[in-house]
């Protein structure tokens, strides 16, 4: 802040404990006690009592500690306090005292192999940990997902289930774009795709229209969820021959997707979480996907 | 309803009559809420009923159409009747009336259908905050202006709080609602960051130091002395609680904003002020407590009084609490939890509600013709107040049980450095604290039902034979 700034913080501060000490020492000896002061407003009267003395001097108290409060904190404009103490460094403190308390751990596993580590039960309890507070809000408690947010329970891994891959994942994040095709493909083409994509996992559809809907599947669609509709990890387009939906499986969700595309964004962790959490984090991961 | 052959009581009995109706909707709102967040299935498949929609309509209705009626009406009659004169003008008083219950409807309508700036206890879009202001300044001018007409040589204490909130208010809401419009019913602040969350605690703060605060100590120091019959404890501590309560309320804002981006200085400010503002505090509870020396034994068979002096304990209760939470290291317990839910209705029920309340006990039967406190039943009075006390402390000592579980669960670590505790297990936890504090507000709520009862039979009985002192 600007010197002219800060003076008037100084001054304001200053200013105003002083005048409180002033209007206080001012008014202390000031009475009568018992007699009222002669005015009656309504039928109203006032006794000219003192001000009680535990008050005052609980008042002074206040004030006393307020100024020592200023002097040795940052308070009064740019004065940055006798101690030096800022918000930002007490909190980096706290983390580097995490850090070295907690951080051997973690760093104990960094050169375990992530597939080795699914296996220890005392990792699979850290991991536990911290996908409570760091994934579930979006994954669910056990890993189960819900709309919009993928499973990582089942048998699919929409990019990729190797070891860097989830790591990668959880530390970098990803955005799985579906594009819009509505206005490519109109009402009776996005129909028509959606009973080709419903016939894929096996399910009745009408021949003629399922038929059409693979023309548009073999122009658009291929390029990202492959000819054989299995799916490419590469770009997170998920498998559509199998039974998993992220956006739901009705008639109704499928059009809307291929209509109005999808965008979906899984947050970047690794300014939030050292590299070696997101190890062990992988790990746990890994072992809820176990019986893929 | 024959008026005052002086005063203009017309105002102050439309004001009382509003008071209790909106006590009554603003706190069936609260009493909804509440079921909402302990059994989230009753927020129902239509957004207008939400809690994210209802919760400002709760706040909104408590704060400004229960006590801004409740301080409306009272501070209208205690101006004529401390300074023997009748308000400057008629025309003015009822349209200070209308306009208010014009915004207050409006609010009721543009809430719930989610219009709203999202500024705290500042909700309401830019049309109605004009509204506001045409009518706040029509106040100020009917209120100040009989004070200058006033017959009496000095100005009554009650009048210099009541002052004070309607000139603090003005400032405060003016630039607060400072706004962009973009259409009808959306504008922008014209405030951004860190600036923008310290402009609206400089006014949430002060909503609760002026309007919630400085306004009810003014009614307080008429009603007290009144119904106690007894001269008021001290001018002096008057003076200078007075002085120090409205200097250093305006700076007590950021310690809403602790360990955020407001930078440090603004802080440490914050809440050095906030611990100076227990003593000026306090100066009204004892004022106001110590005015009934030499009279306890009418606590036993006045209900009114028991309101009056009860509303001031919690008063010092939660004035006491609210700079204990101001201190950092508390604060990074409390903030974000339950316990600041109840620290506000602490001050809420206990002091606002409880102390217009027991005013309006006395005043309600005047505005009837009938001897002040002269209610159809005083039994009736009674068991109100019983509702109001334990319906308060069920609902604060649950938020208190609940913030500190909260508070304890959230910082939590195992022996890993990882967090104990998910966000959702502090959730489920608080559920017993929720069914309690749904209790004690039904138990408040349904002591405005017998109010209304009780005030409605009041109504019936008629004018009594008066001696009028003027």
């Amino acid at each position: 802040m600007s010197t002219g700034i800060s003076w008037f913080v100084i001054i304001g501060t200053l200013g105003s404990i002083l005048g409180f000490f002033l209007l206080l020492f001012m008014n202390r000896k000031i009475s009568r006690p018992g007699q009222t002061t002669g005015h009656s407003y309504d039928g109203i009267e006032e006794y000219d009592n003192p001000l009680p003395a535990w008050w005052y001097w609980a008042f002074i108290l206040s004030m006393v500690f307020g100024l020592g409060y200023l002097a040795y904190y940052p308070g009064l404009g740019n004065f940055a306090g006798l101690s030096g103490w800022t918000q930002v460094k007490d909190l980096e403190e706290d983390r580097a005292a995490a850090a070295e308390k907690y951080g051997p751990i973690f760093a104990q596993y960094r050169e375990v192999p992530i597939d080795e580590l699914a296996k220890n039960p005392d990792v699979v309890k850290i991991g536990r940990r911290l996908f409570t507070t760091n994934c579930s809000v979006c994954h669910g408690a056990t890993g189960q997902g819900s709309f919009g947010f993928p499973n990582l329970t089942d048998s699919e891994w929409m990019w990729g289930g190797s070891n860097e891959a989830i790591e990668e994942t959880i530390t970098n994040g990803r955005n799985g774009v579906m594009t819009p095709f509505g206005s490519i493909l109109g009402e009776k083409g996005v129909s028509e795709a959606a009973s080709y994509v419903m016939s894929l996992s096996g399910r009745e559809v009408d021949p003629e229209e399922a038929a059409k809907g693979k023309v548009h599947f073999q122009t658009y669609c291929f390029v990202c969820h492959g000819m054989d509709a299995k799916g490419q990890a590469m770009f997170g387009a998920p498998n559509l021959t199998n039974e998993i939906w992220l956006y739901g499986n009705s008639r109704l969700r499928i059009e809307y997707t291929i209509k109005n595309g999808r965008n979906n964004q899984m947050p970047s962790f690794k300014d939030k979480l050292s590299a070696d959490k997101i190890h062990i984090l992988a790990a746990y991961v890994k072992s809820l996907g176990a019986n893929k | 309803m024959p008026d005052h052959p002086e005063y203009n009581y017309k105002v102050v009995r439309q004001f009382a009559v509003m008071t209790v109706v909106w006590g009554i909707v603003g706190m069936l709102v609260g009493v909804i809420i509440a079921a909402q967040l302990t059994w989230p299935q009753l927020n129902p498949p239509l957004e207008w009923f939400h809690f994210g929609r209802l919760r400002p309509l709760h706040t909104n209705a408590v704060i400004f159409a229960f006590g801004g009626c409740a301080l409306f009406s009272t501070s209208l009659f205690i101006v004529q009747r401390t300074c023997q004169v009748r308000l400057i003008s008629d025309f003015l008083a009822s349209f200070v009336f209308w306009g208010w219950q014009l915004v207050i409807v409006l609010a009721a309508i543009t809430l719930p259908l989610g219009y709203t700036t999202s500024k705290e206890y500042a909700e309401l879009e830019w049309p109605i905050d004009i509204l506001i202001t045409v009518v706040w300044v029509a106040y100020a001018i009917l209120y100040l202006g009989t004070i200058m007409k006033r017959k009496t040589r000095h100005i009554y204490v009650a009048n210099w709080f009541f002052a004070a909130f309607i000139v603090s208010i003005a400032i405060l809401h003016i630039f607060n609602s400072l706004e962009i419009p973009v259409t009808l019913t959306k504008s922008y602040s014209i405030y951004a960051g860190a600036v923008d969350a310290m402009v609206q605690w400089w006014y949430g703060h002060n909503a609760v130091g002026f309007f919630l605060t400085a306004g009810f100590l003014g009614m307080m120091y008429y009603f007290v002395p009144k119904q106690a019959g007894r001269p008021v404890y001290s001018y002096r501590l008057s003076v200078v609680h007075f002085w120090a309560l409205i200097a250093v309320y305006v700076w007590a804002g950021p310690h809403h904003l602790h360990f955020t981006a407001l930078p440090d200085w603004a802080q440490s400010l914050g809440m050095v002020m906030s611990l100076i503002l227990l003593a000026p505090s306090w100066g009204g509870m004892i004022n106001g407590i110590m005015t009934l020396s030499g009279a306890w034994d009418k606590l036993r068979t006045d209900p009114i009084l028991k309101f009056l002096i009860v509303s001031l304990s919690f008063y010092g209760m939660s004035t006491f609490e609210g700079p204990m939470m101001s201190i950092k290291s508390v604060n990074s317990l409390s903030h974000y939890t339950d316990w600041t839910i109840g620290h506000v209705h602490s001050g809420a029920l206990g002091w606002v509600a409880m102390i217009s309340i027991g005013s309006m006990y006395h005043l309600i039967p005047i505005m009837f013709g009938r001897k002040p406190g002269s209610m159809y039943s005083e039994r009736l009075i009674d068991i109100h107040f019983w509702l109001s006390t334990i319906g308060t402390v069920l609902y604060i000592a649950s938020m208190w049980v609940n913030g500190l579980m909260q508070g304890l669960m959230w910082r939590a670590v195992n022996n890993d450095g990882t967090l104990t505790y998910s966000f959702a297990e502090a959730v489920e936890a608080s559920f017993p604290g929720y069914v309690v504090r749904f209790i004690g507000g039904s138990i408040f709520f349904a002591g405005m039902l017998v109010m209304a009862y009780n005030v409605w039979m009041t109504t019936k009985m008629g004018p009594e034979a008066v001696e009028e002192v003027a």
